[in-house]
């Protein structure tokens, strides 16, 4: 038989073939060799526990699970002191054993893979369907990834906020108005339980806020305006980029600003005024924060405008109206939703923008109305209670995820809205 | 006629006050910009050159390596603190009085010199029973004087350096001993306790590292979704969900990964803290939605007819996604991407959860070695009261920026030159 009549009886190009004996020889031997990793790890550290001193087994869980990652750093060759030899010895013999299993069976199964396919394939085999169904796969479960993202985010934050909540009483924590968890830090000492009234950390961050959109909208609105129905297209195209450079610096670049430059500044003018205003300040993390938002208003609401039509615009003209008065009382109501969207979105972002105020604004929860007073907010105290701490078990960790979620519910509120109302109008007009 | 007139002008000049709150509203916005920058730039700029002093050692034979053994273990336990000393006195002789004044004189240099002096020995043992002149390290007081930042005027008590080292450090000008370089060091080091030693190499090195970890998954899987929902996904409500769920996590606060990663990635995964991989997965799961949420938009842009005449000449349908449309749409994934990265690279809030802000000097080698980032090593710094890290952290900003400059370009140059237009 010549060559040619050899791939006309292919079902298939030759590459799938050679693609199918690939994936049928790689496939099974990773899969087993997760899966085996997976469980052998669970099996060991629950057989492993045989071998425990009894007085680590008396004092339950906790203190085997402690035991355990001593165990596992100690197989890693670091000498940790409270952790038996004979135990070692044990546990690194199982885990030698487990490796050689491991090994063992993961080249059996690409052999057997291998063996699979020598035995089907076949010129008539639909090697591209079954390619192609594999590729397919790979790409469902590659878009599941954020799925799990959000599950991952979602339960995490349930979970330890659900246990936090068996500690501390809902009630308390949203409508307490004394914020000191750090207490909770020395165990054992009277008053060894903080308070985890978190209503001076949401003012706080209610205060931060609202003065980073005083900043932000104004300038962010005006700066729109010019730019939809004033400027030059040769203006717009410099001036744009410009202002969304403002956006893509990173945020430590303006918390260094703000602690470093504003906030001594602000305090200078302040005491020239014989005003006393706080080194850590929430009018100098607010309004910095303000300056980094004012591409997020400016942007989005440029291009609600610009999409208004125009023949909104020339039957205003039409009938007379100033440019100022077609802006007022035509193009915003008509791009209100897009502006309202805009405005969200940096509320959004204001709320749960992280490292300005952890390095301008203060640590110490204070219920307070002045702007000069220094206050904390919900990101600063996750980032506070949370830095350096191993382990999970304290309310004071706890109380951090229960932040987390506050923070993550406000902001999932604020975006679902604002895209609503965006996508809104959208509809209306193309 | 007159009310009218004055309508009208009222309605002029409403309309000249409009476009003028515009014009000032861009120039405050731009000129904050041009504030920050100025600022950072001039703190930073110095940090980049460091004063250096001209001063000779003697490497005698009797603090090194007493018995002549040659072995590379004595000499590593030399007593160069000693050599330091002699060298120090034969500068200032009225150092060797007492301590007090001593230990003035010897502030004036680095507390790194006596280690630079054992590495040299250690490099080449010729040195042993030489004198050597050497350029060495400032201390950062008198570095932050040279440069001017120290008022002389304030009284002894409120200012970093003493009289004393005041006058020494004029002397030092006099005989022309004092030079300031292009601080290699900057470059070239890992972090330090000392403002003077100190170095980004690490933070770069991390935020390398960290970054690749990123680029390779993130690229693949965002790119590998984003083809699944534009070209097979069947419209039902699961997909719905999949898109509805993607746009929403582009918006979640990143200290809400930073969670995330603390709880799973830490905790149930069991991956070890402050290393490379850990941050690297936490900055995937963030930046996929803008992969994938700039790929979708790319292949959107590819026109139908692409697809319909592959399909027409009997190509299958992933063929013609992967051979016709998908090479079309990659400029724009690459832009996506770039952006992506570039987002990761400024980020910091979930690495500190990560604890990938820690003061480590060793550069690491791998992404299981802890490692520091860029933006975490500018939080370090930031934080440090010591007067001459300020400089470094405008220094370590600026180099942040000019890498940010670089990524943004790049994304630039890849829409402009290599997208398609249909």
């Amino acid at each position: 038989m010549a060559a040619t009549d050899s791939f006309a009886d292919l079902n298939s190009l030759p590459k799938y073939y050679g693609f199918f004996s690939f994936f049928w020889t790689i496939l099974p031997a990773i899969i087993v060799f997760c899966i085996w990793s997976l469980a052998s790890d669970i099996w060991i550290s629950n057989s492993i526990t045989d071998y425990f001193p009894a007085e680590i087994i008396d004092q339950g869980q906790d203190k085997i699970g402690l035991y355990i990652n001593s165990l596992e750093i100690a197989s890693k060759g670091v000498f940790i002191d409270n952790v038996e030899p004979l135990v070692l010895s044990k546990y690194l013999s199982m885990q030698y054993y487990s490796g050689l299993i491991r090994n063992s069976i993961t080249i059996l199964a690409s052999l057997l893979g291998f063996f699979i396919v020598w035995k089907n394939i076949e010129p008539s085999l639909r090697a591209r369907n079954k390619v192609e169904s594999i590729i397919m796969s790979f790409m469902f479960l590659a878009s599941f990834i954020s799925i799990m993202t959000t599950l991952g985010i979602v339960l995490s934050l349930l979970f330890e906020t659900i246990r936090f909540f068996g500690d501390v009483s809902p009630i308390e924590f949203f409508f307490g108005t004394t914020w000191s968890p750090q207490i909770a830090l020395r165990e054992g000492q009277v008053a060894s339980e903080g308070s985890f009234g978190a209503v001076p950390v949401f003012a706080g961050t209610f205060m931060i806020t609202i003065i980073a959109m005083v900043v932000a909208t104004p300038i962010g609105l005006m700066s729109a305006v010019y730019l939809a129905e004033y400027s030059s297209p040769k203006v717009r195209s410099i001036v744009k980029p410009a202002l969304e450079i403002l956006a893509g610096i990173p945020t430590v670049v303006y918390g260094f600003f703000a602690a470093l430059t504003v906030a001594p500044f602000i305090r200078g003018v302040g005491e020239g005024f014989g005003l006393s205003i706080a080194s850590e300040s929430a009018i100098a993390a607010g309004s910095v924060m303000g300056i980094m938002l004012i591409p997020f208003i400016s942007s989005l609401s440029d291009d609600v405008m610009k999409a208004v039509p125009e023949s909104l615009r020339e039957g205003s003209y039409g009938l007379g109206a100033t440019k100022h008065e077609t802006i007022v009382s035509v193009i915003f109501p008509a791009a209100l939703p897009g502006i309202i969207g805009s405005i969200l979105l940096a509320t959004s972002r204001a709320i749960g923008e992280t490292m300005i105020v952890v390095m301008a604004a203060g640590l110490a929860a204070k219920l307070t109305a002045n702007p000069f007073d220094s206050v904390t907010t919900v990101t600063v105290q996750i980032v506070t209670l949370l830095i350096g701490d191993h382990e999970f078990d304290s309310s004071k960790t706890m109380a951090a995820f229960a932040l987390g979620l506050t923070l993550f519910s406000i902001t999932l509120m604020l975006n679902v809205i604002a895209l609503r109302v965006v996508n809104k109008y959208r509809e209306k007009y193309d | 006629m007159i009310n009218s007139d004055k309508f009208h002008k009222s309605r002029m000049r409403k309309e000249k006050f409009f476009q003028f709150y515009g014009i000032i509203a861009i120039l405050m916005a731009l000129s904050f910009l041009i504030i920050l920058a100025y600022t950072i730039g001039s703190k930073g700029l110095p940090g980049f050159f460091q004063t250096y002093i001209n001063a000779s050692f003697d490497i005698s034979q009797e603090y090194v390596d007493p018995e002549n053994t040659g072995d590379e273990e004595v000499i590593k336990k030399g007593r160069y603190r000693k050599v330091f000393k002699e060298g120090v006195i034969n500068i200032f002789p009225e150092a060797a009085d007492n301590r007090a004044s001593y230990r003035q004189a010897s502030k004036i240099f680095s507390k790194g010199v006596s280690y630079q002096l054992r590495n040299m020995v250690l490099e080449n043992n010729d040195l042993i029973g030489t004198k050597i002149n050497i350029e060495v390290l400032a201390s950062s007081e008198i570095d932050q004087l040279h440069k001017g930042n120290i008022d002389r005027n304030l009284p002894e008590n409120l200012r970093p350096v003493s009289d004393w080292q005041l006058k020494s450090y004029d002397q030092l000008i006099q005989q022309g001993l004092i030079k300031t370089k292009f601080n290699v060091n900057f470059f070239t080091k890992g972090d330090s306790r000392n403002p003077e030693e100190a170095g980004i190499l690490g933070a770069l090195v991390g935020s390398a590292l960290t970054l690749l970890i990123t680029l390779v998954l993130s690229f693949p899987l965002g790119v590998a979704t984003a083809i699944y929902l534009e070209e097979f996904a069947p419209k039902n409500k699961l997909t719905d969900i999949i898109e509805i769920n993607i746009n929403n996590l582009a918006a979640v606060p990143s200290i809400v990964f930073g969670l995330l990663g603390l709880a799973v990635i830490l905790n149930i995964f069991g991956i070890p803290r402050s290393i490379p991989l850990a941050g690297g997965l936490v900055l995937t799961l963030m930046t996929l939605p803008t992969v994938i949420i700039s790929s979708r938009a790319s292949l959107r842009s590819v026109p139908p007819s692409i697809r319909e005449a592959a399909l027409g000449i009997g190509a299958s349908k992933q063929q013609a996604v992967f051979h016709h449309v998908v090479p079309s749409a990659a400029p724009g994934m690459f832009t996506g991407t770039i952006i992506g990265m570039a987002q990761a690279l400024g980020e910091t809030a979930p690495l500190l959860m990560m604890g990938m802000v820690a003061f480590i000097v060793e550069v690491p080698q791998s992404i299981m070695d802890p490692a520091t980032v860029l933006p975490a090593q500018v939080y370090l710094w930031a934080d440090s009261p010591e007067r001459g890290f300020e400089e470094k952290t405008s220094a370590a900003i600026m180099t942040l920026v000019v890498f940010l400059i670089v990524m943004n370009s790049l994304a630039v140059y890849c829409r402009k030159k290599l997208e398609k237009k249909w």
